[in-house]
């Protein structure tokens, strides 16, 4: 029976185990390090938060794994010997392999700040750090103030975990405006003003200096490149990530930033894939970036790699971009592309609107001579995967998708619906005469 | 594995801590229960209408003061900050102090009212004498334990309300249900019934939107004999009740699933919903949950059912003559609807209910055996062996007292707060058979939008695991779900949406998610 041997019990990993053994009857291995079961990484802010207990968010009972016959190995590799097919693990063990998979994830970046190795000073991306979390920052009395460092998504999700224990928190930013390098501009301000809501101490433009211990080696203050040194007694890296890969160095196996893949997530070496956040395509998919750290993606990857090692062999070739997540009360979704003014394309054109009193707005990105429907971001709607997932396929333009808005809408029912408000704005903006259609159920379900 | 203990890194901290106001307005609510307490120890309140004003506004206040010292000054959004750090909706001391305070209640209620001060042929003492001006007034009569256990219940659903409404000010579905489950109690449950009664005497005291099988009793003969007594008022008030059960709620059912009385309309669903709403999250995920729950509610709709047919069954007369409606049509009927029911579903249905289709079997067989053991062995008022009456007792005892009461609500802070709903209602378990196979209602999962966080499951009361299904990209079609909107709310990504459809395409089994290059998907999908 042949065996598969997957390394990282992350979302990637457990996928390709759950869909190969759909799929098959081979041996399943996973070895992973931080914990005994595979946990939601997107939810440990929840935990702290008090919304849910750590068990919580475990997507699967314990005795799934036993039962599917998926076998669990806690432990860390040290070595991957591709010419013997084995590895090796921190406490001496072997395990031998037919196939690997390498889907070990990420770790935060550190950039050689003076002080970043203190006591108290972490990341936010394993069960370690939240638990460090608890040390460090139980409550407002041992936690005066909070320094977060880095102004992207884990960054906002840190500094609202201490908001709910009444913790100060100081927010730097390298960018002008919130996460301005990913969102269009009044989308960044709209952020900007609601972390300020949540009484966030947002301090824009400024960049980290050092990190200062008192005599314990426990960081004390940082100082910025404002000249200002502000008192502290945890502060959190949340300046991105980068694949966690150290220990594949010598193994032959090519790395970049990522394990390099093709297309079909194999790596130079036969028989070795990798996916999730630590893959890195030779070629970026479209607009997409050759590494994708995002959830979906690596579920994506996981779907794909199981079906070629179960014989059907099958491309990574994910559809339209999607996209979501949640600031402080925010909810966002994104679906196709919207970039910021930085990145925006050449022939990208966005129209925005933005709720007079509400914390509500979209953007849509459209072709500026044809018109065809590029993407759209929302802030505070919902809407529904499945309608732009279709619209982008048909290449619809914008002036339907304006038309038929209220079919995407996937806010709970008796919400406000803002269509016609939307529309009599674009209609304004660009001297058009787009009447907005009614929901039709006909056409969301696509019957007929 | 962690090297802190999270209770003592919190004590009395945010946001376990309580602020000033909720301090001060827990305290106000304390006494408003405290001065009822009093009059347990046969403290003799001289003016009682008043006493009784101070108590119950001291607890509604209480209650919103609460609430606005816990909301008001927050923004918009989820309130789920601390709730597993908090002693009381995390099994703590708090939580089993006040589960054991609230079952020793029920107890008291339903088996020693003497306690609380009912007094059969004289005037109340204690607690129920306090009652007795606001009783007159609406109805005319002294209170029972029972006009005092509705008034308390009323009262607990409108200010728990006010605070559900304030939490989830965000979210128009869950104010406008709240509003919902708040007038049918008051109007429905707790006005019109003492209303009626001061108007029509003989009208049996009848809560119209309760209907049977949650209202077992309401073919029993005493009721009958009330209903027909009461002229054409309660003939009226007879046939609705046997519409709603039969007509009225199968097409609600059909165009909105079961919430539109689960959590819009009833008041076992209202108080959980508003009281208990600060436990919800209690109630067991796990699939050996999951499988006791489908064991014991059907269990108690074979029961209820049998228990009703030989109620009825036991006070009809034999001889045609008299009364269209005898002892054996009244059986063969029976038997034909559920044939018809077991025929339908066993041709059209069978594949949707999969595993299920055995368990309804078995309840079927044993029901028609039943019924035909009915027929053939029980003499007058005899069912089997036993008296009609005694299988009547056992099912008011076990169910309606045991079952709704002292474990339903008494448990909330252990269990969660729809313990009762879940295994134990028998409505809940018709509705939710139809709401299974014949509605248009299910959550829809947003495509491949789940991050898997396990909120939706965390919150959900009915202990369904909705992240199960989310992140399959499956929608959810449960019979349990009572459609309270919770799991949607608390989703931090959107993924969730309660509606209406097509039936087509309702339940929908994917392996590959959306967002995938859709040949990959098709390949996957449609094989
Ligand atoms: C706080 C936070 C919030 C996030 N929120 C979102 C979100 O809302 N939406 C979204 O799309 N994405 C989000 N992400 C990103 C998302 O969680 C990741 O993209 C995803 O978890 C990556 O999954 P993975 O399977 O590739 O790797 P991981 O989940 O990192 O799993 C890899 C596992 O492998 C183990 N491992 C590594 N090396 C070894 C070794 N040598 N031997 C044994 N085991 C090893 C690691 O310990 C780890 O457990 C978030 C991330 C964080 C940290
Ligand atoms: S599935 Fe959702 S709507 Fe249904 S009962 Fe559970 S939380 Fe409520
Ligand atoms: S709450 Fe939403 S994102 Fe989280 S598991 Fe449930 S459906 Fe998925």
């Amino acid at each position: 029976m042949e065996h598969i041997v997957i390394i990282g019990n992350g979302i990637s990993g457990v996928t390709a185990a759950r869909h190969i053994r759909k799929n098959s009857d081979k041996k399943i291995i996973i070895v992973s390090t931080e914990t005994d079961y595979f946990f939601s990484r997107t939810a440990l802010m929840y935990v702290y938060m008090g919304h849910m207990k750590f068990e919580h968010i475990q997507p699967y009972e314990n005795w799934f794994w036993k039962k599917n016959r998926i076998h669990l190995v806690k432990g860390y590799v040290e070595r991957v010997e591709h010419t013997s097919k084995n590895l090796v693990l921190k406490n001496g063990e072997n395990i031998a392999y037919d196939k690997l998979i390498i889907a070990t994830g990420s770790k935060p970046n550190k950039f050689g700040w003076p002080g970043q190795d203190l006591k108290g000073v972490q990341g936010l991306y394993s069960k370690q750090d939240l638990d460090a979390l608890e040390v460090s920052a139980p409550n407002k009395d041992v936690c005066k103030r909070a320094v977060i460092v880095g102004g992207g998504l884990i960054g906002i999700e840190l500094a609202e975990m201490l908001r709910t224990r009444d913790i100060p928190v100081t927010f730097l930013v390298r960018e002008t405006s919130f996460w301005n390098g990913v969102l269009p501009k009044g989308e960044s301000q709209m952020l900007n003003e609601h972390i300020a809501e949540h009484h966030i101490d947002l301090r824009l433009e400024t960049n980290l200096v050092e990190i200062l211990a008192d005599e314990n080696g426990h960081a004390r203050a940082v100082t910025t490149d404002k000249g200002n040194t502000i008192e502290c007694n945890m502060v959190g890296l949340t300046a991105g990530v980068s694949p966690n890969i150290d220990f594949l160095k010598d193994s032959g196996i090519e790395l970049g930033r990522g394990v390099k893949v093709n297309r079909y997530l194999e790596t130079n070496i036969p028989d070795i894939y990798a996916i999730g956040d630590c893959a890195e395509q030779h070629e970026a998919i479209g607009n997409r970036r050759p590494i994708e750290a995002v959830w979906y993606t690596g579920r994506m990857m996981g779907e794909t790699v199981a079906q070629t090692i179960c014989g059907n062999k099958i491309q990574y070739s994910p559809g339209h971009w999607f996209n979501s997540a949640k600031f402080l009360d925010i909810e966002y979704q994104t679906y196709g592309w919207v970039f910021s003014e930085r990145g925006m394309k050449e022939n990208e054109q966005h129209f925005h609107w933005r709720h007079s009193q509400e914390k509500i707005c979209i953007t849509i990105a459209f072709h500026k001579e044809t018109g065809l429907f590029l993407g759209i971001n929302t802030f505070g709607i919902r809407m529904r995967h499945e309608i732009f997932d279709r619209w982008l396929t048909e290449g619809r333009n914008v002036d339907y998708v304006m038309e038929h808005l209220a079919d995407a809408n996937f806010d709970p029912e008796f919400y406000s619906n803002y269509e016609q408000e939307i529309t009599s704005k674009f209609n304004s903006d660009f001297g058009k005469s787009i009447a907005s259609k009614k929901k039709s159920l006909k056409r969301i379900f696509a019957i007929g | 594995m962690s090297t802190y203990d999270k209770s003592m890194a919190l004590t009395g901290q945010p946001p376990k801590a309580l602020n000033m106001g909720q301090k001060l307005a827990t305290l106000l609510g304390m006494s408003g229960l405290g001065i009822l307490a009093l009059t347990l120890f046969n403290i003799d309140f001289p003016n009682k209408g008043l006493w009784l004003t101070i108590a119950l506004s001291a607890i509604f206040i209480g209650v919103f003061w609460y609430s606005q010292a816990a909301y008001a000054s927050k923004l918009k959004g989820i309130k789920n900050d601390g709730v597993w750090f908090k002693s009381v909706s995390s099994r703590g001391l708090w939580g089993w102090m006040s589960g054991i305070a609230l079952t020793g209640f029920y107890i008291v209620l339903y088996f020693y009212p003497q306690y609380l001060g009912l007094v059969k042929d004289g005037e109340n003492i204690g607690v129920i004498a306090l009652f007795d001006p606001l009783s007159k007034m609406l109805s005319g009569n002294p209170a029972s334990q029972w006009f005092v256990y509705g008034t308390l219940y009323t009262v607990a659903i409108l200010a728990f309300g006010i605070k559900f409404i304030w939490k989830y000010r965000h979210n128009r579905y869950e104010k406008i249900r709240t509003v919902s489950v708040m007038f049918f109690q008051t109007a429905f449950a707790f006005l019109i019934p003492e209303i009626m009664a001061r108007l029509n005497g003989k009208i049996p005291y009848y809560d119209l939107k309760n209907m049977w099988p949650l209202n077992y009793y309401n073919f029993e003969r005493y009721r009958i004999n009330g209903f027909i007594d009461s002229g054409d008022i309660g003939m009226a008030m007879l046939i609705f009740g046997i519409l709603s059960i039969f007509v009225i709620s199968p097409i609600l059912t059909f165009k909105y699933g079961k919430r539109w009385y689960c959590s819009w309309v009833c008041g076992c669903g209202g108080l959980a919903e508003t009281a208990g709403d600060s436990f919800r999250h209690l109630s067991d995920k796990s699939k050996m949950a999951w499988k006791v729950e489908r064991w014991v509610v059907h269990s108690v709709v074979v029961f209820v059912t049998l228990m009703t047919t030989a109620v009825i069954y036991s006070y009809l007369g034999n001889d045609t003559s008299k009364y269209w409606l005898t002892k054996s049509v009244f059986l063969g009927g029976v038997a034909l609807v559920l044939t018809a029911v077991f025929v339908w579903v066993m041709l059209f249905k069978r594949e949707q209910l999969q595993k299920d289709a055995k368990y309804g079997a078995i309840g079927y067989f044993v029901i028609i055996m039943a019924l035909i053991g009915l027929h053939f062995f029980s003499g007058d008022g005899n069912i089997f062996l036993f008296k009609s009456e005694t299988l009547r007792k056992t099912y008011g005892f076990l169910i309606g007292s045991i079952f709704s009461g002292v474990i339903g609500t008494g448990f909330y802070p252990i269990f969660g707060n729809r313990v009762w709903c879940r295994f134990g209602c028998p409505m809940a378990a018709i509705l939710g058979f139809q709401q299974r196979l014949f509605s248009r209602f299910r959550i829809t999962t947003n495509g491949g939008q789940c991050i898997s966080c396990g909120n939706c499951s965390t919150y959900c009361e009915m202990g369904i695991d909705v992240r199960a299904y989310a992140q399959k990209g499956e929608n959810i079609v449960r019979s349990s779900c009572v459609g309270c909107g919770i799991c949607s709310a608390v989703c931090p990504r959107g993924v969730l949406k309660l509606e209406n459809g097509p039936q087509k395409g309702r339940i929908n089994p994917t392996e590959v998610l959306l967002g995938n290059e859709v040949d990959l998907m098709d390949l996957v999908n449609q094989k």
